[in-house]
């Protein structure tokens, strides 16, 4: 059992400035945010270091943090600009039973992050899935495609804060 | 001369009996074996979670049961100890005991779904009638508690909607007395019929670390002989006060892991979940269920991920408050997504009838994977 500072700590001695901070002021669950390109790396050390053993990703997840500049549109609808999207990734040790969580942002108009499929091959259908709603695209995924939308689906990301329904989807009217 | 020959691709679904809703698998095949399997989902989708955005938190609760159609008690479940958990509530103890009754006696009709069409997928019929015959059953007792038989909205945030009707002790108990007895026969007509264990056992054999890495849980998991169960690995609710087994795959037809032993792994379950049942009903104490529901809810800002043990595996609530009336988040890892991704490890090297056995063993609810 090692408490999620004694991790960073660790983490932090090894990686350096790719592990940017432990965020413990929001009720809760603490996270650790690291760096988007050095995800594998890290997570490749979670999971083999001996007194680490993360063997099993529970979940893994994007947010839309909202935090650009709100702006309206001549429609009047809201878009945002600039800010970052995130994931989440919460790991899990079987063996060793406890439990981190890490977060990792990227900019809303580039979203790249690197993927964690060869660590976890379970990573693989949930970053399609970040992929598909927020459109974060991983980098080095194996088979980077929709997965719940329709795979013609060309209007945008549909979790995303500023998503705007099409008008039309296959001769459909979508607002029927 | 050597014959030409060539890979064919098999299209199975999304209309097709044993894929147990709307699952599209492409299957490569070398004459009947199967090469690989690529499942394409997505047809189910309703945006559960862009619902989520623009409803307050009571008003999700109602759309989580549409997930996992047939677990849908353990899904609000999740959630209340999830949104519990966001809001610090405590609840009063004898919420807690009923939702743990009706938690497992969902268990036990879900289950009873799982192995009745597992069996109707590979050619035995009746057991699938005497297994909807128990369910019934389970289905009248929520009915005569919450007025649903399939979609309830009866566990709320920090309560219930309402209290045990006051045929339900009697009842229950009357059913765990039917039941044990119908269980025998169930084992007697299915897990140890001779064809049966033929078709199950040593096909689809899935290793444990294989499993783990791909995140597999629930009975699957266990199938493969890992003692692994939320209920007691990530204690919630008053589960502790119960005493059960957690119920491991053997390798007792075949080797540790094989459809017969995932399927066997749910039909001891069932046996434990009985025994919670009882316990729990014997010992529930009084109080209101409704006293501690907050009148308004309003998170502070953060975020919790909680999980429980649904009969499929581990459900996961990922939520993320931002302060406001209506969640900024909610991510819900459901297992039957995850598991359905090491679909295609099990099914290669086997033939294609094979992929209807394994896919009825590792019991997915497409209404939980496409959300």
């Amino acid at each position: 059992m090692k408490t999620a500072e004694e991790i960073f700590n660790k983490l932090k001695e090894k990686f350096g400035s790719s592990i940017i901070e432990l965020k413990t002021d929001k009720p809760l669950e603490p996270f650790i945010l690291v760096n988007r390109l050095e995800v594998d790396k890290i997570c490749l050390f979670l999971r083999d270091e001996r007194d680490l053993l993360f063997d099993s990703l529970m979940n893994l997840s994007g947010v839309d943090d909202a935090n650009g500049e709100k702006i309206k549109d001549e429609t009047g609808l809201e878009t945002i600009n600039g800010g970052t999207l995130s994931v989440y990734y919460h790991l899990e040790s079987t063996n060793l039973r406890h439990k981190l969580t890490l977060k990792t942002s990227t900019e809303r108009e580039k979203p790249e992050v690197v993927t964690v499929t060869e660590i976890w091959k379970g990573a693989n259908w949930h970053e399609r899935e970040a992929y598909d709603m927020y459109g974060v695209v991983f980098l080095n995924h194996p088979d980077l495609r929709r997965i719940l939308m329709p795979y013609d689906w060309e209007f945008g990301y549909p979790l995303r804060k500023d998503y705007k329904n099409p008008e039309f989807y296959q001769g459909m009217k979508v607002p029927y | 001369m050597a014959l030409k020959t060539e890979e064919m691709v098999l299209n199975m679904g999304p209309q097709h009996p044993s894929t147990h809703g709307v699952l599209r698998l492409e299957l490569q095949l070398d004459g009947e074996i199967i090469i690989d399997v690529v499942p394409h989902i997505g047809y189910l989708h309703r945006c559960f979670e862009k619902h989520c955005e623009a409803m307050t938190y009571p008003q999700v609760i109602p759309y989580t049961d549409r997930m996992d159609y047939l677990a849908s008690m353990y899904n609000e479940f999740g959630y209340a100890v999830a949104m519990e958990r966001l809001l610090k509530i405590e609840v009063p103890e004898r919420v807690e005991y009923i939702r743990v009754i009706m938690g497992e006696l969902q268990r036990i009709a879900s289950h009873l779904v799982a192995l009745g069409t597992y069996g109707a997928d590979i050619g035995a019929f009746t057991p699938f009638l005497f297994c909807f015959r128990d369910r019934e059953r389970i289905l009248h007792l929520f009915e005569i508690t919450c007025g649903a038989r399939l979609l309830y909205n009866y566990i709320w945030i920090g309560g219930l909607s309402h209290d045990l009707h006051p045929d339900f002790i009697r009842l229950t108990k009357e059913f765990i007395k039917d039941f044990r007895p119908n269980l025998k026969e169930l084992n007697d007509l299915l897990s140890f019929n001779q064809i049966f264990i033929e078709r199950t056992a040593n096909v689809g054999v899935l290793p444990l670390e294989t499993a783990i890495n791909y995140g597999v849980s629930g009975p699957n998991l266990r199938g493969s002989g890992f003692k692994w169960d939320l209920r007691k690995d990530d204690p919630y609710s008053v589960y502790n006060k119960f005493d059960y087994d957690i119920p491991i795959g053997t390798g007792e037809k075949g080797k540790v892991g094989d459809c017969w032993d995932r399927y066997f792994v749910r039909v001891k379950e069932m046996e434990e979940s009985l025994k919670i049942v009882e316990q729990a009903i014997d010992t529930i104490p009084d109080g209101d269920v409704t006293s501690a529901i907050p009148k308004r809810i309003k998170p502070p800002e953060g975020q919790i991920y909680t999980r429980v043990e649904n009969p499929r595996g581990e459900l996961g609530y990922f939520i993320i408050s931002d302060g406001s009336l209506n969640p900024a988040r909610v991510k819900v890892r459901a297992p039957s997504f995850v598991t359905m991704q090491v679909f295609s490890e099990l099914c290669k090297g086997w033939m294609v009838a094979d992929v209807v056995a394994i896919l009825g063993s590792v019991d997915i609810v497409l209404g939980e994977i496409d959300r």
